[in-house]
C-alpha cells in the first residue's frame, strides 16, 4: 500500500518536473519527459483510437500505463524487489476501470442497447448461428476481458518474482548451507540465472505495463468503432 | 526441504494461501490510488505536454507559411520581371519593326521622288529641245527661204515680183529637203 502510493508521488513529481517548461524546444528532462508521453499518445492512443477520438482517452491511458510501469518495476529495484502488481487486487482494480472506461465509452457513443448489439454481433452475420455467435462474444467481449486484463499482469508479475526468488534462495542455500562441491557447483548457476532471470523481468514488466494500456486502447477503440 | 523453503517465501511475501483471492482493501486502494494518480495527470501534467505539442506544432506551422509567403512573393516578384522583360522585348521589337516600316517608305518615297524629278527635268529638255528645234526650224525656214531668193534672183538676174510664186517655190523645196534628209 506503502509502494502503491509512493508510485503516485513518483510518476506525479517526476512527470510534473519534465512536464513543467511545456517549452517549444526541450530540454533534456522535458524530452525524456516528451518520449514517454508521446510513446503512450501517439504509439498507443492514436495508434489504435484514430486521431478524431483519442486525445481524451490519452490521461487515462497515460496514467495506466505509467501506473503499471512503475508498479512493476518496483520487483527490481534493490530493497523493495516487489512487485504490487502481484497482489492481485491491484491488478483488478485497474482492470475494472479500464472495463468501466471501454463500456462506458462504448454505451455513450452508441446507447446501451446499440452499444450490446455492437459488441455481441459479429457484421455481416445472419440467421441461427447467430444463437451461438452471441453468447460467446458477450462472454469475450464483455465479461472476460476484465479477467484476462487482471490474470495476465497478476500471473506474470507472481510468476516472474516467484521464479527470481526461487533460484536467489536456492543459490544462497546451496552455495551457503550445503556441504557436497557439486551443491557448490549448481548454486553459481542459480545465482547466475537469478541474474538473467532479473533481466528478463526488467522487459517483461514493461512488456505487461505496454500490454495492458495497448488492449485498453483496443477495447476502447473497438467499443467506440463505427464498424467492426 | 527447497520446495518448502519456496512455499516459505512465497507465504512470507503473499501472506496468504491462495493469491488468486483478492483483498478487497487492495482493490479500494488501488482504485483510490490510480484515481489520485488520474487526476493529477490529467489536469497538471498532460495539458503542459499538450501546451508543449500545440506551441510546436504552431511554431513549425508558422515557420512554414512564413517560407511560403516567401516563396508566393519571390515568384510574384519574378513574374513580373518576366513580364517587363517581355513586354520590353516586345516593344523593342515593334519599335524595330517600324523604323523598318518607316524606313523603306522614306526610301520608297525619295524614290518616287526623284522618279518624278528624272521625268519633270526629262520632259522639260524634251520640250526645250522640241521648241528650240521648232524655233530654229521657223528661223531656217524664212532665212533658208531668204537666202535661196536672194541667191535665185541673183543666178537667174531678175526679180521675182510675184510673192506668192516664190513662197511655193521656196516650201517646195524644203519638203524635198524634208523628204530627202527622212
Amino acid at each position: 500500500m506503502v509502494l502503491v502510493a509512493l508510485s503516485v508521488v513518483i510518476i506525479v513529481a517526476l512527470f510534473y518536473v519534465m512536464a513543467r517548461p511545456a517549452a517549444v524546444v526541450p530540454g533534456r528532462l522535458q524530452f525524456a519527459g516528451e518520449l514517454v508521453y508521446g510513446f503512450v499518445r501517439n504509439g498507443i492512443a492514436r495508434e489504435n483510437i484514430g486521431s478524431h477520438d483519442f486525445a481524451k482517452f490519452v490521461p487515462f491511458l497515460f496514467s495506466l500505463f505509467l501506473f503499471v510501469l512503475v508498479n512493476n518495476f518496483y520487483g527490481i529495484i534493490p530493497v523493495i524487489q516487489f512487485p504490487s502488481m502481484s497482489h492481485i487486487g491491484y491488478p483488478l482494480g485497474i482492470a475494472v476501470l479500464a472495463w468501466l472506461v471501454y463500456n462506458g465509452a462504448g454505451i455513450r457513443k452508441k446507447g446501451f442497447l446499440g452499444y450490446l448489439k455492437h459488441e455481441t454481433v459479429p457484421a455481416g452475420m445472419k440467421g441461427p448461428i447467430l444463437l451461438l455467435l452471441v453468447p460467446l462474444e458477450f462472454l469475450s467481449n464483455i465479461l472476460l476481458r476484465p479477467v484476462t486484463l487482471t490474470l495476465r499482469l497478476f500471473a506474470t508479475m507472481f510468476a516472474g518474482h516467484l521464479l527470481v526468488i526461487l533460484f536467489a534462495l536456492g543459490g544462497e542455500y546451496l552455495l551457503l548451507h550445503s556441504d557436497p562441491l557439486l551443491n557448490k557447483v549448481a548454486g553459481v548457476f542459480s545465482v547466475v540465472l537469478a541474474i538473467g532471470i532479473s533481466f528478463l523481468e526488467i522487459l517483461i514488466m514493461f512488456l505487461q505495463a505496454y500490454v495492458f494500456t495497448l488492449l485498453t486502447s483496443m477495447y476502447i477503440s473497438e467499443a467506440i468503432a463505427d464498424e467492426h | 526441504m527447497f520446495t518448502t523453503l519456496v512455499f516459505a517465501a512465497a507465504e512470507t511475501e503473499e501472506e496468504e494461501l491462495n493469491p488468486l483471492i483478492p483483498h478487497t482493501a487492495e482493490i479500494i486502494i488501488g482504485l483510490v490510488f490510480f484515481a489520485i494518480l488520474l487526476l493529477l495527470i490529467w489536469k497538471v501534467v498532460a495539458p503542459l505536454f499538450e501546451k508543449a505539442y500545440a506551441e510546436r506544432t504552431a511554431a513549425i506551422e508558422g515557420g512554414i507559411e512564413e517560407a511560403q509567403a516567401a516563396q508566393k512573393e519571390a515568384k510574384a516578384a519574378l513574374d513580373q520581371y518576366t513580364q517587363q522583360l517581355a513586354g520590353a522585348r516586345s516593344e523593342a521589337a515593334a519599335i524595330r519593326e517600324e523604323a523598318k516600316e518607316q524606313g523603306a517608305q522614306i526610301i520608297a518615297e525619295l524614290r518616287a521622288q526623284a522618279q518624278a524629278e528624272a521625268e519633270r527635268i526629262t520632259s522639260t529638255a524634251h520640250a526645250q529641245v522640241e521648241a528650240e528645234r521648232a524655233q530654229v526650224l521657223a528661223q531656217l525656214k524664212g532665212e533658208v527661204g531668204t537666202m535661196a531668193t536672194a541667191l535665185a534672183g541673183r543666178i537667174v538676174g531678175e526679180e521675182l515680183s510675184d510673192s506668192a510664186a516664190q513662197k511655193r517655190t521656196v516650201e517646195r523645196f524644203i519638203a524635198e529637203l524634208e523628204e530627202s534628209a527622212n
